[in-house]
């Protein structure tokens, strides 16, 4: 048994070094509090890696919607903001704890995301892009409107946290990230003999009419990726709330919608671990330069990385570089060191 | 209140044509939704800001110089992204006109200014630019990701995040709330409404301009070729129309449009770095409102919106608040019952 699961590891997660590295990295970021334990600036570090965590989240959560199923979401501060302001809600008027909330929120960005479906259905390419932008800048406008109930401008303040520790934080929004990130990495699998939602994604987003022609259920289909998505972005706009401590108008902004999809899209869109490496490397980015001293030139140094490397790379870096060290074989389509040149398993040559 | 109602929305619905319509003519011909459309509104202003207070020009030549600047400036830009197929030594002209214009942005605010340390940022500020924009233009920006819609998307909103910090960046601007001069003073009375010259200039010149481009769209040869290339590239391309000269006249059609918008509303509004948002989300609500791709859509689409924006600000206590989500709760409505919006072609391949 236990010899199986070790040849099993050894063949889909050593063998392929795009896992192996995954692996190496989420132990590193396991081990990160011990490591970084003798750095001042420890603190700082672990809170930039909690949201950093949180926003990966978020990030997967719209490859999950857009990058899959082919539906641009310009909204997606949506899901991110209905969650954090359901969070803080229960939390301020029932005194909920953090664990009581955070569910309920992610459901929150799960209705969300099914009433953002619903023109979705409809609506194809640049029409669903455009309205789904209109969705969190709506809710914007009521919240200013109705400050007794919703804090207006400042937000809802004061929440409780999920724990005194920094430490203990940053662990829960690891375990969090990983877990989700890891079903969502299941669910687009195509590959995958247990789950078919993956193949049926991507058939979605490669051609809509045809998969309706082989008998796809396209309708029902789109709504679960909505509302899968919006259920895991819930999840992180409600921990986020919390670890702030606040619920403010920034968690449904229009920068959040679009900085979502520069991430994705800086990692490599349609990929899972293209957003986990995209906000891993942009978000930390972005905090280090708001700290130095070239405070004010930081979204000019963003803005030319983000152009420069995606001239370079258009697909996006984790794609990048998953091309460079890994290869498919060419007749079982099993992934390969780059290094090899007939493949671990049918022998082919891999040129 | 009617009669103000009825005069806001003229004025504001003109200026939101401008803007719509030039955005529309950028989908309709290039296929791109271009997220810096406003960005460029947003140039205009401050340019005619920085020739009427910085440089104490009068009045007529500050908007003239504002539309000009305003217009390089975009057209330079636009050539990067669009102009795959032209000469290289265009494209490298076209981007040293642009790093130019932003040394004389740069120089104009510090010689207004006289503050010392500006001048080396805005030289090497002007130098980054200069470097990354004709790198851009060797490594032929688009025809690269061009493939990639997305990115893109991504490239254009980049770059709207590039003027917005250009301009915070610039001493003389800052985060600053700053406001242009007005070109006519006074107001006229009409059914009892005080309409200020400024808000009648506002509205005559944008018909006078929407009715111009609707002439050129459909009165001459070169707005047949401009619609021939929105309907279907390829066989434009093999009608004889030179399509890459056709993407650069739209786009210079179109970001002129938007700097006339610019230059019209500045001295109605406040300049500030941010002030590109609030007419971006008002502009993408009435082109798919109206249908994209759709001049006409883009038109009446625009008055409508304007019309709920300034119904609700008037009727509703917390109006100023709620106008933008009204605004596009109507817009949902609309695509709820018309998926391709009010006047909008349904393209075979885009449509369920």
């Amino acid at each position: 048994m236990i010899r199986r699961l070790l040849k099993d590891f050894q063949g889909d997660v050593v063998a392929i070094p795009g896992r192996l590295i995954a692996l190496v990295f989420f132990l590193l970021l396991f081990l990160f509090p011990l490591i970084t334990q003798p750095i001042a600036i420890q603190p700082f570090l672990l809170r930039v890696l909690t949201f950093a965590n949180l926003f990966v989240i978020f990030a997967v959560s719209w490859d999950f919607i857009s990058g899959y199923t082919g539906q641009v979401n310009f909204g997606h501060a949506l899901f991110f903001g209905v969650a954090a302001y359901t969070a803080a809600i229960l939390n301020r008027d029932l005194g909920w704890q953090p664990w009581a909330t955070v569910p309920i929120g992610a459901l929150g960005g799960v209705i969300a995301g099914v009433v953002m479906c619903l023109p979705a259905l409809r609506l194809r390419g640049p029409y669903l892009s455009l309205v789904t932008l209109a969705f969190p800048l709506i809710l914007l406008g009521i919240i200013f409107a109705f400050t007794d109930f919703t804090g207006g401008e400042l937000g809802i303040s004061g929440l409780d946290r999920i724990s005194e520790s920094k430490t203990v934080n940053f662990y829960v929004t690891l375990l969090v990230m990983i877990a989700s990130v890891f079903i969502m990495w299941k669910l687009t699998d195509a590959k995958s003999s247990l789950v078919r939602t993956g193949i049926i994604f991507h058939a979605i987003r490669e051609d809509e009419i045809t998969a309706r022609a082989s008998g796809i259920n396209t309708v029902k289909y789109k709504l679960l990726a909505f509302a899968i998505g919006g259920f895991f972005a819930g999840i992180a706009g409600a921990l986020y709330a919390h670890i702030i401590r606040i619920a403010g108008p920034s968690t449904l902004d229009l920068t959040l919608s679009f900085q979502v999809i520069i991430w994705t899209v800086f990692g490599g869109i349609v990929s899972i671990y293209g957003p986990v490496l995209g906000v891993y490397l942009l978000y930390p980015l972005m905090e280090l330069l708001k700290t130095g001293g070239i405070y004010e030139w930081r979204f000019f140094i963003f803005a030319a990385i983000v152009i420069l490397m995606l001239l370079f790379m258009p697909e996006g870096i984790a794609v990048w570089i998953r091309d460079k060290i890994e290869r498919e074989c060419p007749r079982c389509k099993l992934s390969n060191v780059w290094f090899r040149h007939t493949c671990r398993a049918c022998g082919a040559s891999l040129h | 209140m009617i009669e103000g109602i009825l005069v806001n929305t003229l004025v504001k619905g003109g200026v939101y044509a401008l803007l719509a319509i030039g955005f529309s003519l950028i989908f309709g011909v290039a296929r791109m939704l271009n997220l810096a459309h406003t960005a460029f509104y947003m140039m205009a202003a401050y340019a005619l800001y920085t020739c009427a207070q910085v440089l104490g020009l009068d009045p007529v030549s500050s908007v003239v110089l504002a539309l000009v600047v305003a217009f390089l400036m975009s057209v330079g830009t636009y050539s990067l992204f669009l102009l795959f197929r032209l000469p290289t030594i265009v494209s490298i002209a076209l981007s040293a006109a642009i790093a130019l214009l932003l040394i004389w942005f740069g120089i104009g605010f510090i010689r207004g200014m006289g503050v010392d340390v500006s001048l080396t940022k805005a030289i090497i500020l002007s130098i980054v630019f200069s470097i990354f924009i004709a790198g851009g233009a060797y490594k032929l920006f688009i025809d690269r990701i061009r493939e990639h819609h997305v990115t893109v998307l991504l490239v254009t909103l980049a770059l709207a995040m590039v003027f917005q910090e250009y301009i915070l960046l610039v001493p003389a601007f800052g985060g600053h709330y700053l406001g242009a001069p007005s070109f006519v003073s006074g107001y006229w009375e009409i059914i009892g409404v005080k309409v200020s010259y400024q808000h009648l200039l506002t509205f005559g010149v944008a018909l006078v301009v929407l009715l111009g481009v609707w002439l050129l769209l459909t009165k001459t040869k070169l707005g047949i070729a401009i619609r021939a290339t929105a309907q279907d590239t390829e066989v434009a391309n093999l009608m004889g129309i030179d399509v890459s000269r056709i993407l650069l006249i739209v786009m210079g059609l179109a970001s002129g449009l938007a700097a006339i918008a610019g230059v019209l509303v500045a001295p109605t509004l406040v300049l500030e770095p941010h002030m590109w948002t609030p007419p971006f989300v008002m502009m993408m609500a009435i082109i798919v409102l109206g249908g994209l791709g759709s001049i006409k859509g883009s038109f009446i689409g625009a008055f409508i919106l304007a019309l709920v924006e300034v119904l609700v600000v008037y009727l509703l206590p917390t109006g100023a608040f709620l106008k933008g989500a009204f605004a596009l709760a109507v817009m949902v409505g609309v695509l709820v019952f018309r998926p391709e919006g009010l006047f909008g072609v349904a393209f075979e391949e885009e449509r369920l």
